[in-house]
């Protein structure tokens, strides 16, 4: 087989196993089995998978459906009954309210806080950005040209300065100056790390000692991430008690299926996506275009 | 995780010991599992379903082989597919005849690049080069800061400008060799593959370096989308490997694997963690191992496979001293000591034993082992267990069977029978026996009441040299650790000509 046929099969996979499902006029084996792997294909994961088309086959029994594309909405259905009605706002009820942004290395929280510190300062909030992240290379400098683009802004410490203390200090300036909110960066870790995620522990202790409060503990999870994102989402919560998702990098090719697992096990929901790395390229979460997504045909 | 696979497979395969093989719904029951493990450790769908054909028509033609039990024995087929498809060739760098060796690193947004650009350079100058590191990320903002700030701490330089990234690659290029640095190592944007202006930019990059290795900078969390991602990049640039990221969490890792499977190309690098110390050169078996879910299972593997040899080589020997040692046994004791290597190697390392055995060394060549064991396959399992019934039509049977004289087989079982007597005595001496050579323990300890003959039950067998007179222990290493070598009594057990 060439390279660009393998490539083609590659890319067209989830898409192929769909328009087969949809073109068929009976439902049959080969339809569970296709849109079982049209599921994995997204990284939904096989539990969840077997989870939702065990109550899809539920329906198809009660409904008489015999057509693959009613098949197919009613596996929509099916998802998006799961996602709907939950609150997907973010809290600022405390002044000044702090936003904790935690997740592995590299998954965008830096970015997300840019992107939603430009959000609220557009909604007229002010807010001071935590410059949290005192290990990587040039991270607050990073946050930085973001708060400049963001219109926020930042209170740093000094290069390997105690995380908690960085936090702490940024939530004292803001309520000096009476700023609404408060976006606290955190440096990547991987939740192996047991120093690094008491450490973590420790900012979240820490910001409720001063004149603020933690409304929101938001998990940035990569659209790319497979089946570890549900062990990343236990471990997050349990070190820092998360209070929301953020989904970054849906531009891509991944669908970020991961996520479903994660709502739908640990009860914690999606707020926003990241569909871009520009400044206006973070956009609340909905669950409708999310489904959508995830079965869009291939190109 | 390997632990629960292993404990369904053993659910799953409890009641097949018995059998020669497994059935093709056992095999079908277990690939189930298979498939699950696999796609929990994010290995792709697509190589799934091949390494579950690969694997269905192994396990259904293998004979099951009474060393490990059937679950260990399908695990032991998944790894050595798992480790076929990692490859285990380690990537050689060599350097370019005319410098700067060129190294250009790709990939996704937050992949790990800008770090494993700064590792690189470390490794690079610990192996005696010079490395110069270009900074092509200008879109990101403050990368180019990130990457002075690394290399700062390896005392690295770093070329970048204003611009962008194909003129900044160009530049950074005649900057080496105005420098005269060896290695140029070039770090890029992230960027997704489905970008069709960036992956056009990174191939740009590509063209004007000319670079000698190209690798994308992978993070081991990845997902489904990965063998994507691979196949977009090799398509823009020819990749020459893969740099695997984050190997510290506690990801599975198997997105690699599939990259691997569906690109061809190896995994040259791991990076553990975020200090420039943490790349290391990747080892497949680790990694396969991993997939599985934890833990080193090829030692596992070995160590079942260990305890097995040891049980039997234990059984056998107390039924040496029970007088009930069969002929299966000799010829068990036999391929072991062929696995040890050439006979007279394996006899010249057990101590006290190689001058004795010098004169003997001809006779006991691998040719004479192969007659051995011809003839005592041409026995039927009656006769193994009891050479006695063996008479004269019997004997000339089995000589016909294997190809051998019948005066060999008279001398085979005579021998063995003398061997057996022998043992039978030794057994029966009891703690008066105590001290001597085969009794002691591995460290030449002494230990007590060694040679005891058991009525039932699993035998402990104090010494791990004991097993057969003339033949050394069941294990060099046994063997090797006999307390005294001069106590120790080689015998002419083994038969002669
Ligand atoms: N735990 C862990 N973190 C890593 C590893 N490699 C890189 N990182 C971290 O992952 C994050 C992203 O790494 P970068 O090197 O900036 O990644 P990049 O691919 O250059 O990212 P962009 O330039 O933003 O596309 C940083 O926080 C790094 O410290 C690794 O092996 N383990
Ligand atoms: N394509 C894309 N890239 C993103 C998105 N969010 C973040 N990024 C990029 O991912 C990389 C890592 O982001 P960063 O914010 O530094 O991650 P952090 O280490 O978690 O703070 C950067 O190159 C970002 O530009 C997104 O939604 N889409
Ligand atoms: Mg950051
Ligand atoms: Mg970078």
């Amino acid at each position: 087989m060439t390279l660009r046929t393998r490539l083609g099969r590659a890319r067209e996979a989830l898409g192929a196993r769909l328009a087969d499902v949809r073109g068929r006029d009976e439902v049959d084996a080969a339809t569970w089995d296709e849109l079982e792997e049209a599921l994995i294909l997204a990284d939904v994961g096989v539990s969840m998978s077997t989870a939702l088309l065990a109550r899809v086959r539920e329906r198809v029994g009660a409904d008489g459906v015999s057509d693959g594309a009613d098949v197919i909405d009613l596996l929509k259905a099916e998802i998006i009954g799961r996602l709907d009605g939950v609150d997907r706002s973010l809290s600022e009820r405390a002044s000044p309210s702090v936003w904790l942004f935690v997740g592995v290395n590299g998954v965008g929280k830096t970015t997300t806080i840019g992107r939603l510190g430009h959000l609220r300062v557009s909604a007229g909030r002010s807010v001071v950005f935590a410059a949290g992240d005192t290990y990587r290379a040039a991270a607050v400098e990073q946050l930085g040209l973001w708060a400049e683009r963001a219109g926020a802004t930042v209170v740093r410490g000094a290069e390997g300065a105690d995380p908690s203390s960085v936090v702490f200090d940024a939530i004292e300036h803001a309520a000096a100056r009476g700023a609404d909110l408060v976006l606290a960066d955190t440096a990547g870790r991987v939740h192996t790390r047991r120093n690094l995620m008491d450490e973590l522990a420790k900012v979240r202790r820490v910001a409720e000692k001063g004149a603020g409060s933690v409304t929101e503990t938001l998990l940035v999870l990569d659209a790319t991430t497979g089946q570890n994102g549900l062990v990343q989402a236990r471990q997050f919560t349990e070190a820092a008690d998360v209070t929301g998702l953020i989904l970054t990098k849906l531009d891509g090719s991944a669908r970020g299926g991961i996520v479903l697992a994660v709502e739908g096990e640990l009860g914690i929901p999606v707020k926003f996506v990241g569909v871009g790395e520009g400044l206006d390229d973070l956009v609340p979460f909905d669950p409708g275009e999310f489904v959508d997504a995830l079965f869009e045909m291939g190109e | 995780m390997f632990e629960n696979l292993t404990n369904r497979f053993e659910v799953i395969l409890r009641n097949i010991r018995g059998k020669g093989r497994l059935g093709p719904d056992e095999v079908e029951v277990v690939l189930r599992e298979i498939r699950v493990a696999l796609l929990d450790a994010d290995v792709h769908l697509g190589v799934v379903q091949t390494l579950q054909d690969r694997i269905r028509e192994r396990a259904l033609g293998e004979e099951l082989s009474g060393v490990l039990n059937p679950g260990q024995q399908v695990v032991r087929i998944v790894l050595e597919e798992l480790t076929g498809i990692l490859g285990g060739e380690t990537m050689p760098i060599t350097f370019a005849s005319k410098p700067p060796t060129v190294v250009l690193l790709a990939g996704l947004q937050g992949s790990g690049k800008t770090t494993a650009s700064a590792k690189l350079a470390r490794w690079f100058k610990a192996n005696g080069r010079n490395p110069l590191l270009v900074g092509a990320d200008l879109d990101r903002p403050a990368a180019v800061e990130q990457l002075r700030t690394l290399a700062g701490r390896i005392d690295v330089p770093v070329f970048s400008q204003p611009g962008d990234p194909v003129s900044v690659a160009a530049a950074g290029l005649v900057e080496a060799r105005r420098l005269g640095r060896d290695v140029l190592i070039c770090d890029t944007a992230g960027r997704l593959a489905i970008d069709d202006d960036l992956m056009a930019e990174v191939a740009r990059i590509a063209a004007v370096l000319e670079p000698h290795y190209t690798f994308l900078v992978l993070d081991a969390m990845t997902g489904q989308d990965a063998v994507n991602v691979a196949e977009a990049f090799h398509q823009r640039l020819e990749l020459d490997a893969v740099v695997l990221t984050k190997l510290d969490g506690d990801a599975r890792g198997g997105a690699a694997l599939s990259v691997r499977e569906v690109v061809g190309r190896p995994i040259a690098f791991a990076s553990t963690g975020e200090a420039l110390e943490d790349l290391e050169p990747f080892h497949p078996d680790r990694l396969a191992s991993r997939i599985l879910g934890m833990g080193d299972i090829e030692t596992l593997i070995e160590k079942a496979e260990e305890t097995f040899e040891k049980e039997q080589a234990e059984a056998a020997a107390a039924r040496m001293l029970e007088g009930t040692f069969t002929l299966d046994d000799f010829l068990e004791q036999l391929r072991q000591i062929r696995r040890m290597g050439p006979v007279g190697d394996v006899m010249q390392m057990v101590p006290g034993l190689g001058q004795q055995i010098q004169g003997a060394e001809a006779e006991l060549d691998e040719h004479r082992i192969d007659r051995i064991e011809g003839i005592i396959h041409s026995m039927t399992p009656d006769e193994r267990t009891d050479p006695d019934v063996i008479d004269g039509s019997r004997r000339a049977r089995i000589a016909a069977g294997s190809g051998t004289q019948v005066s060999e087989v008279s001398r085979l079982v005579r021998q063995f029978r003398e061997m057996r007597k022998l043992m039978k005595q030794m057994g029966g001496a009891g703690s008066k026996g105590r001290g001597r050579g085969p009794k002691r323990g591995r460290k030449g300890r002494r230990q007590g009441g060694g040679g005891r003959t058991t009525p039932s039950g699993p035998v402990k067998v104090q010494n791990k040299g004991l097993a057969l007179p003339g033949l050394g222990g069941h294990g060099v290493e046994g063997a090797q650790d006999l307390g005294n070598p001069g106590t120790f009594e080689p015998g002419g057990f083994l038969p002669r000509s």
